[in-house]
């Protein structure tokens, strides 16, 4: 068990590697010049040459690679081009904002998806079953920022019950006054989420329950309830499984419903920088997001190993 | 037991409907407080709050001229006529009679700055540095690039006394009070009270302005309050408190205006005006410095080298339509100035829509069925004054297809344009391309007429993409660089513009008419002619 754990936290260096190696190329790979959304229009030659130099634009790009890791590495993430703060105070206060909607929406999509899953999965082709695909499919089908603008729509300008935008006051904060701004967003999140959650707990519910030691069960004369613990318990890796692998995607903060609801996560800061050719904050950023679910799947893996006796990794 | 009817659905519903009670009984939300000001801009963050801000005019509208003022200002109290050019922190200033490169300036006295110090030529120059003199301890790279677009022609400058400042400029520069609007002067007695890092005096600026900077958090808010000590009685706020929210897409804007969580906001899309007008908000628009044009290509492989090329496509352009397509809130284009401004000058070249006339200019020119005119212009999805590029462009091509011109479209995001357009023509990257479809200001000579026109002012150091000569035109430019006097200049700069038209040098579409909406009970608002607008006025009842 240790030697699996630690073969794979080994396996994760080359991957950590490679993210990195892919991230810094894809940026300079882009069009446009990395400075020109720092310069204002009519920017002097000799003031372009001395940014550039300032920011270490101007050495080869291999150069620049290992200058960037190493830096990165011992924490300096750079200096936003944009706003000359230190790219670190950019990205982890937007990686915390993330997280605590990424929380909330994964708790909504627990629920949702697990009840619906459950449902269409113990009542299999049944017209309740129907109709809980129906809801799922639609679910994940629906853009989230279109929905995320329908929802502002309703509650937010036609019935004024929730907050169109914005944090409140930030930070992690259960007062109703900061609470409510997280409602619809949230929502909007999970939406995609528990219709893929639901999907795939249908089908794994389906085959346990096909399974032969589930006629011992009854036939030992367990009570329903005590067969779905059972059932539960053997469907339960798959839904870590997914459930994780949503979790690390909404980590990555949605560009689209971060910047629909100006929530200041890494979806808004991402979306900016990319607007704005902000180098700086697009490298750390998209490292930090690249990291996350590299270490998450790394947890969720382990966690499936542990909770599932079966997997054995030697 | 569960399982039959499976309540977690349902549990989930009743949840949400609860929740929805719940709300309803909760407190009134994000409504408007009387006295405070709520703006949400399209910019994705606070611009820089050190004196020099980010994020082009709507920095300057929001943060530059909030918290601090410049020796010179714009006078934005008008909306029926261009804004010119009035004494701020200075005076009155003069060119020297004898030396048409020095220029003195007369300082105000009793201005103090927020924190209490007074104003005085030791400030100016202190600014002055920090943009210019890379030695100074003071010098902010950060601001010296933002200011680099104001300070080119500065040389030199010296205090001859506590309220008097000589300025020389590299060349003689009749422009140079356009230029000192954008300089703004930041309190030398913070940057030390800060430890003289610039960093931290971000965080408590301090200016002369009629804002006074009381918090802010990046990408999320600021918080301006009154400066009751103002030294323009005139200008001191009528609001307490203007609070400005990044809200860089245009439909979160529309919900947040909408829902009341905002009483005004900056550029709402077209589509939006009629819903906004129904639920009674204002809308409010003004011609500006602004067009929306097509910057030529005057090099060889170009088919605008010839003048009836380009004559003929300003004449296939159907203005009305677009502006109809818009939604009304766009004025078709006579030239580079709008018609009521004093530069526009008498131009012979009328620029309408005449189709037949422009099929028999790209006859006459060679054009026809046998050799078609083919174009590949520059376009962006979006940017600043950009408007909706996308659709216009698809319109524009559509009525040249109607005279015989093929247009292709190279289709860049907005900062990839902007570095193709510093690049210039010539540009290995810009090859074979006709055209690049980059809006243009003009609320100064240099931005609007000379840079353009003159062969002296090539881009990046001017706004001369296309490599354009006209012997006449950079006679004018230099002329009107050498007028001192604002009448006799306006006269030189609407004679540039006459010959620019008559020589079709772009291609003209439109003029933005820089809308914006606000609640029913903001009041006080007059809309300048501007890219910067005074909010010193504004209340909200």
């Amino acid at each position: 068990m240790l030697i699996y754990v630690l073969r794979r936290i080994l396996y994760t260096l080359p991957i950590v590697i490679g993210v990195s190696l892919v991230c810094f190329s894809l940026i300079h790979i882009a069009p446009g010049d990395p400075l020109s959304a720092v310069m204002p229009d009519g920017a002097s030659p000799e003031v372009m040459a001395q940014i550039r130099q300032a920011y270490g634009f101007d050495r080869p790009l291999p150069v620049q690679y290992l200058k960037w890791l190493l830096n990165m590495a011992s924490g300096d993430f750079g200096v936003s081009t944009m706003t000359r703060r230190p790219v670190a105070s950019e990205v982890f206060p937007a990686v915390a904002n993330t997280l605590i909607l990424s929380a909330a929406a994964v708790v909504i999509a627990f629920v949702l998806g697990t009840g619906l899953g459950l449902v269409s999965g113990y009542t299999a082709g049944s017209l309740r079953d129907r109709g809980v695909t129906v809801l799922s499919t639609t679910g994940v089908s629906i853009p989230h920022y279109w929905l995320g603008m329908v929802l502002v729509v309703i509650f937010a300008v036609n019935l004024n019950l929730l907050p169109a935008t914005g944090m409140g006051s930030g930070g992690l904060s259960l007062r109703w006054d900061d609470v409510q701004h997280m409602v619809l967003p949230a929502l909007t999140l999970a939406v995609i989420p528990a219709g893929i959650i639901a999907r795939s707990l249908r089908g794994t519910v389906i085959d346990v329950r096909k399974q032969d030691f589930m006629q011992t069960l009854y036939a030992k004369g367990l009570p329903g309830r005590r067969v779905f613990v059972h059932v539960v318990k053997n469907a339960l890796p798959a839904v870590l499984a997914v459930m994780g692998l949503q979790l690390a995607q909404l980590l990555g903060g949605s560009i689209l419903v971060e910047t629909v609801f100006a929530w200041p996560g890494t979806g808004f800061l991402l979306n900016n920088a990319i607007f704005t050719r902000d180098l700086p904050v697009l490298q750390g950023t998209i490292l930090v997001l690249a990291l996350f679910f590299v270490f998450i799947n790394l947890a969720v893996d382990i966690v499936q190993s542990v909770v599932d006796p079966r997997i054995k990794r030697a | 037991m569960i399982r039959r009817g499976c309540s977690k659905p349902l549990a989930s519903a009743a949840l949400l409907s609860g929740l929805g009670l719940a709300l309803a009984a909760g407190p009134a939300l994000a409504q408007s407080k009387p006295g405070t000001l709520r703006v949400a801009m399209t910019a994705g963050d606070i611009p820089l709050t050190t004196g020099e801000p980010s994020q082009g005019g709507e920095g300057i509208r929001f943060m530059g001229i909030t918290v601090y003022d410049g020796l010179t200002r714009w006078d934005l109290s008008k909306a029926d006529r261009p804004p010119v050019i009035v004494p701020d922190l200075a005076e009155s200033w003069a060119v020297h009679d004898d030396d048409k490169k020095v220029w003195t300036f007369r300082l105000r006295r009793g201005v103090k700055f927020h924190d209490g110090s007074e104003f005085t030529a030791d400030a100016v120059t202190f600014n002055f540095d920090k943009l210019l003199t890379k030695s100074a301890p003071q010098y902010d790279e950060a601001q010296a690039v933002q200011g680099s677009l104001w300070d080119g022609s500065l040389a030199s400058w010296r205090k001859i006394d506590d309220y008097t400042v000589e300025i020389t400029t590299k060349q003689p520069d009749a422009n140079l009070p356009y230029a000192l609007a954008n300089i703004f002067m930041s309190s030398p007695r913070r940057w030390e009270e800060m430890g003289r890092d610039w960093n931290k005096v971000a965080q408590k600026p301090s200016g002369t302005g009629p804002w006074r900077l009381e918090s802010f958090k990046p990408r999320e808010r600021a918080d301006l309050v009154r400066n009751a000590n103002h030294w323009d009685p005139a200008r001191i706020p009528k609001s307490e408190r203007l609070i400005l929210y990044p809200m860089p897409d245009s439909n979160t804007r529309v919900a947040a205006l909408l829902s009341g969580q905002v009483d005004w906001v900056e550029a709402p899309p077209p589509d939006a005006i009629p819903r906004l007008r129904q639920q009674k908000m204002q809308i409010v628009t003004n011609i500006y410095p602004h067009v929306w044009p097509y910057q030529l290509s005057f090099l060889d492989d170009s088919p605008f080298r010839d003048v009836r090329v380009r004559k003929a496509a300003n004449l296939a352009i159907d203005r009305e339509g677009l502006v109809k397509l818009l939604g009304g809130l766009a004025v078709p284009a006579k030239g580079q100035i709008d018609p009521s401004h004093p530069w526009f000058g008498r131009p012979s070249f009328d620029i309408t829509y005449d189709p037949k006339e422009a099929m028999r200019l790209l006859a006459e020119a060679g054009y026809g069925p046998k050799k078609p005119l083919r174009l590949t212009m520059i376009i962006s999805t979006s940017g600043s004054g950009q408007m909706q590029p996308l659709p216009m462009n698809e319109f524009i091509k559509e009525n040249f297809k109607d005279v015989g011109i093929d247009m292709e479209f190279e289709v860049l995001d907005w900062e990839a344009l902007r570095t193709r357009r510093r690049l210039g023509a010539w540009a290995p990257e810009n090859k074979g391309r006709s055209g690049i479809n980059n809006s243009t200001a003009y609320w100064d000579p240099d931005i609007g007429l000379i840079g353009p026109a003159a062969s002296f002012m090539p881009v990046p150091l001017g706004f001369n993409w296309g490599r354009y000569k006209n012997d006449k035109a950079d006679a004018l430019a230099t002329k009107a660089k050498q007028t001192f006097d604002p009448k006799e200049q306006d006269k030189v700069l609407a004679e540039l513009h006459t010959v620019m038209v008559d020589d079709a040098m772009w291609l003209w579409v439109v003029h933005d008419l820089n809308p914006r909406a606000m609640r029913p009970n903001v009041k006080g608002f007059v809309q300048a002619q501007s890219w910067f607008q005074d909010l010193t006025s504004v209340t909200v009842e």
